[in-house]
C-alpha cells in the first residue's frame, strides 16, 4: 500500500505541484541505494531538500543523509522535538511526528507498538531524531526507558554539544569548560557517556562518529534500522557541530568535524551477536542483489 | 512487551447506541475501579499504557488483567505520566483505540502532553481519579486538578457513581471517536469515594463489545503511511512566518474548541444529556458533580422530606460546560447552591459565568484535602437561602 498511496492517478498528476510530481518519479520511493542513495546525492529527488538551516550548517548535511539512506522510505516515519534538527526534518518528504519538549523516544515506542499489532507483517520503520538536549537532557528519562524496555526502532542524536535553537546553552553533551549561555564560567562537568549510557540501558547496536565518511556514515544509519527492525533499541550518537555558536568559519566546518574524529568523536561501534547477525546477513544479501543487477546490466549490454 | 492477537476472544461487535441502550444488562456490585476497568474490557480497546499513582493504579492493575485475559492487544507500564501521555500521543498516530489512567500529581505531570492531545488529534480516553494536588502530600479525593484540564480542549465528564463511571467510560470511546469531534475525553470521578467503593452496576454481557477502531474515519488520517492522503506533517512548528504561525494556531485552536462543542450532541445521544434536573420548578437549586452531586442528591431528599422548594442539577459534562442547559435550567431561581469537593469552586465560577444573575450563587459548601461533604452543610446552605434556620450538627 504504502507506495501506492503516495503515487498519484496519471490524470490527477498534471493538477499537482511540480515538486511532488517529480518526487514520485524521480525521488527514492522503491528504488535501490544505487539508484537514490548518498552516493549519487544531486542525482535524484531528494527527501529533504529545502530547510531554513544556517549557511555551513553540519546538521543539515547529516539529515540530508539520514533521509538518503533510510532502506525504506515510503513505509518510514520519524518523530523530532525542539531543536534545529527538526526544522529540516519536518521540511522531508517523510512523515514527521512533533510531540512535545523531549518526548519522541516515549511516542516512538507507542507508535511502533501499535504499528507491529496492526501491521504485523510489514516492515514499518520509526526513527527518532533529536538534538543532544532532546535526547540525554529534558527527553533523558524517556530516552534511558525506551531503550530499557527495548523498544524496537531507531534512535540518532545529532550533537552540535549546545542548544542551538534557542540561542546557545549549555547542554549535557556540551564539553567541560565550554563557555556558553547558562554557563559564563565555562561549563563545570564533562561530555555525559552517550553511548556508554546506551549500552548500560540495551541497545543492540551504537555507534559514536563524527560523519565525515558518507559512504561509511549511511552504511552505519542503514545498520541502525535494519538492526532495531528485529533485535532492539539502536543509537547513533553523530557529531554535526553547530558553527554559530561555536564559532566555526564556515569554511572551516568539515576540517572541525574531521579533527573532531580524533577527539570527542572517535569512532566507535558494538554490536550484541544477533545485531552482527542481523547486519551480516542483510548486507550479504544487499551484495547478492548488486551483483545479481550488475550481471544483469552486463548481459544486457552483451 | 508483545501483542497478544493469539488470544483473540469471540465477541458479539456491536454499535455504541445498542451497547449503551439496548444490550441486556446485569447487576453486579463493584467499585468504582472496577467499573472503568469493566467498561474498558467492553471497548474494544486496542493499547493501555499504563504508570501507577494512588488511587488511580486499582484501575491500571484490572486493566492489565483484562489484557493478559486477552481484551486488550497490547500493555506496558510506562516510564511515569508524561512518558505515558506522550506514548498514547505516538501509538495515537498509527491508528489505534487506546485508554489510560491517572491521578492528582500524575495528571499535572503528565499535564504537557495531555492538553497537547486535542491539537494533536489524539482521540484517547483519559481516567482521572481525582486526588490532591500538594502541598501537602495527601492521597484524598480532592479534585482541584480538574479545573487544570478544562481549558485544553478535552471533553470532560465526571461521573457521580459507579454506574456513571462505566457508562460514561464506554461512551467516551464513541464521542472522541466520531469524525466531527476526535479529541480526547476525559471521564472524572473522586479517587476513594468511588475508586474504593463498591456500587450497584448494570452491565453489559462480557462477550459483547464496542466495534473496532476505524482508522480511516478520522479528520486526519493516521500517519501509517498506508491511510490517503499522505499526512506529511511538512510544519509540524508552524515557523514559516510569524503571520503564518498567529493563524494557523488561531484557526486549529478554533477548530479544537469547536470539537469541543461539536460533542455535546453525542453527550445528549449516549449520556441523555449534560445534565441532569429534578424539581424544574424549585426556588432554590442545588447544582453540583461528580460526588458532590451524590451528596446533593441526598440533600435534595431530605428536603423533598421536609416539603421545601428544592431542586437538583446534576452536572454531567464539565466540557462542552451546559451554558444553555444550565440558565434554563434556573431561569426562574431565586437561588443557587453549588456544593463542591475543591477550595476553589471551579464549578461555581462555571455555573457564575453561565447565568445573567450570577449574584444569587452561593460560594459552596466546599470541603478540601479529600474530606467528605456532610450533607448537613449542604441542608444548612438550603434552609440560609429559604430565611430558615437550622441548627448545624456535624
Amino acid at each position: 500500500m504504502s507506495l501506492k498511496y503516495i503515487t498519484p492517478a496519471e490524470r490527477f498528476k498534471k493538477y499537482l505541484p511540480k515538486d511532488y510530481v517529480e518526487l514520485v518519479d524521480y525521488g527514492p520511493f522503491g528504488k535501490t541505494q544505487e539508484e537514490a542513495g548518498p552516493g549519487n546525492m544531486g542525482q535524484f529527488k531528494e527527501l529533504v531538500e529545502e530547510h531554513p538551516m544556517c549557511s555551513g550548517c553540519w546538521m543539515a548535511y547529516y539529515i540530508r543523509l539520514i533521509f538518503a539512506s533510510l532502506p525504506n522510505p515510503e513505509d518510514t516515519v520519524t518523530l523530532g522535538t525542539a531543536g534545529c534538527g527538526r526544522l529540516a526534518i519536518s521540511q522531508a518528504a517523510v512523515p514527521f511526528i512533533y510531540g512535545n519538549y523531549g518526548d519522541q523516544n516515549a511516542m516512538a515506542s507507542g507508535l511502533t507498538r501499535a504499528f507491529r499489532l496492526r501491521f504485523p507483517d510489514k516492515t514499518k520503520d520509526v526513527i527518532t531524531i533529536a538534538g543532544d538536549g532532546g535526547t540525554m537532557d529534558i527527553g533523558f528519562s524517556m530516552t534511558m526507558h525506551s531503550w530499557i524496555r527495548g523498544e524496537k526502532f531507531t534512535t540518532i542524536m545529532l550533537d552540535n554539544e549546545v542548544y542551538g535553537n534557542t540561542g546557545g546553552q549549555s547542554s549535557g553533551m556540551s564539553p567541560q569548560g565550554a563557555i556558553l549561555k547558562m554557563a559564563p564560567k565555562g561549563k563545570d562537568f564533562g561530555k555525559m557517556p552517550a553511548t556508554e549510557l546506551a549500552r548500560a540501558a540495551g541497545c543492540v547496536y551504537t555507534v559514536r562518529m563524527s560523519p565525515t565518511n558518507i559512504k561509511k556514515a549511511a552504511k552505519i544509519i542503514r545498520r541502525a534500522i535494519f538492526v532495531a527492525r528485529e533485535v532492539g533499541p539502536t543509537f547513533i550518537h553523530a557529531y554535526t557541530s553547530c558553527n554559530i555558536e561555536y564559532s566555526i568559519p564556515t569554511h572551516e566546518v568539515f576540517a572541525d568535524a574531521k579533527a573532531q574524529e580524533k577527539d570527542r568523536f572517535t569512532f566507535e561501534e558494538y554490536m550484541t551477536d544477533e545485531a552482527k547477525e542481523v547486519i551480516e546477513r542483510v548486507e550479504a544479501e544487499e551484495k547478492a542483489a548488486r551483483m545479481a543487477r550488475k550481471a544483469q546490466k552486463t548481459e544486457a549490454v552483451n | 512487551m508483545s501483542p497478544n492477537p493469539e488470544k483473540k476472544l469471540e465477541k458479539t461487535l456491536v454499535d455504541i447506541n445498542y451497547l449503551l441502550k439496548e444490550a441486556p444488562r446485569e447487576k453486579h456490585f463493584i467499585t468504582g475501579a472496577q467499573a472503568m476497568a469493566e467498561a474498558v474490557k467492553r471497548a474494544s480497546v486496542d493499547m493501555a499504557i499504563a504508570y501507577p499513582i494512588t488511587p488511580q493504579s486499582e484501575v491500571m492493575h484490572l486493566v492489565g488483567d483484562i489484557y493478559a485475559q486477552g481484551h486488550i492487544k497490547e500493555y506496558y507500564r510506562a516510564e511515569e505520566e508524561l512518558g505515558t501521555m506522550s506514548a498514547i500521543a505516538g501509538a495515537a498516530r498509527a491508528g489505534v483505540r487506546l485508554f489510560t489512567a491517572t491521578s492528582g500529581p500524575g495528571l499535572l505531570r503528565g499535564l504537557e502532553a495531555i492538553v497537547s492531545w486535542p491539537g494533536h488529534r489524539v482521540p484517547a480516553v483519559l481516567g482521572i481519579l481525582t486526588r490532591v494536588i500538594n502541598a501537602p502530600l495527601s492521597i484524598q479525593p480532592d479534585n482541584i486538578e480538574m479545573a487544570y484540564m478544562m481549558h485544553c480542549g478535552a471533553v470532560m465528564l465526571h461521573a457521580e457513581n459507579q454506574q456513571d463511571t462505566f457508562d460514561f467510560t464506554l461512551a467516551a470511546f464513541a464521542i472522541a471517536e466520531k469524525v466531527d469531534v476526535y479529541i480526547p475525553v476525559a471521564v472524572a470521578t473522586e479517587g476513594f469515594f468511588v475508586t474504593h467503593a463498591k456500587g450497584y452496576v448494570e452491565m453489559t454481557p462480557e462477550d459483547m463489545a464496542l466495534n473496532e477502531f476505524d482508522p480511516v474515519a478520522a479528520p486526519v488520517p493516521a500517519m501509517d503511511n498506508e491511510t490517503p492522503p499522505a499526512r506529511i506533517q511538512r510544519d509540524a512548528p508552524v515557523q514559516k512566518s510569524n503571520f503564518m504561525s498567529y493563524l494557523i494556531h488561531a484557526v486549529w485552536q478554533q477548530e479544537i474548541w469547536d470539537s469541543n462543542k461539536r460533542a455535546m450532541k453525542y453527550i445528549y445521544e449516549y449520556l441523555g444529556g449534560p445534565i441532569e434536573v429534578k424539581n424544574p420548578e424549585s426556588e432554590v437549586f442545588l447544582i453540583a458533580s461528580g460526588c458532590a452531586a451524590a451528596q446533593a442528591r441526598e440533600a435534595w431528599r431530605y428536603a423533598q422530606e421536609a416539603g421545601l422548594s428544592v431542586g437538583l442539577i446534576k452536572v454531567r459534562a464539565i466540557r462542552p460546560f451546559p451554558i444553555d442547559e444550565i440558565r434554563d435550567a434556573v431561569k426562574n431561581a431565586k437561588s443557587i447552591i453549588v456544593p463542591e469537593h475543591n477550595i476553589i469552586g471551579w464549578l461555581c465560577k462555571e455555573v457564575k459565568a453561565a447565568i445573567p444573575n450570577g449574584g444569587i450563587v452561593t460560594e459552596g459548601p466546599r470541603v478540601y484535602g479529600g474530606m467528605t461533604l456532610p450533607v448537613e452543610l449542604i441542608m444548612k446552605e438550603i434552609h440560609n437561602s429559604l430565611g430558615l434556620e437550622y441548627d448545624l450538627k456535624l
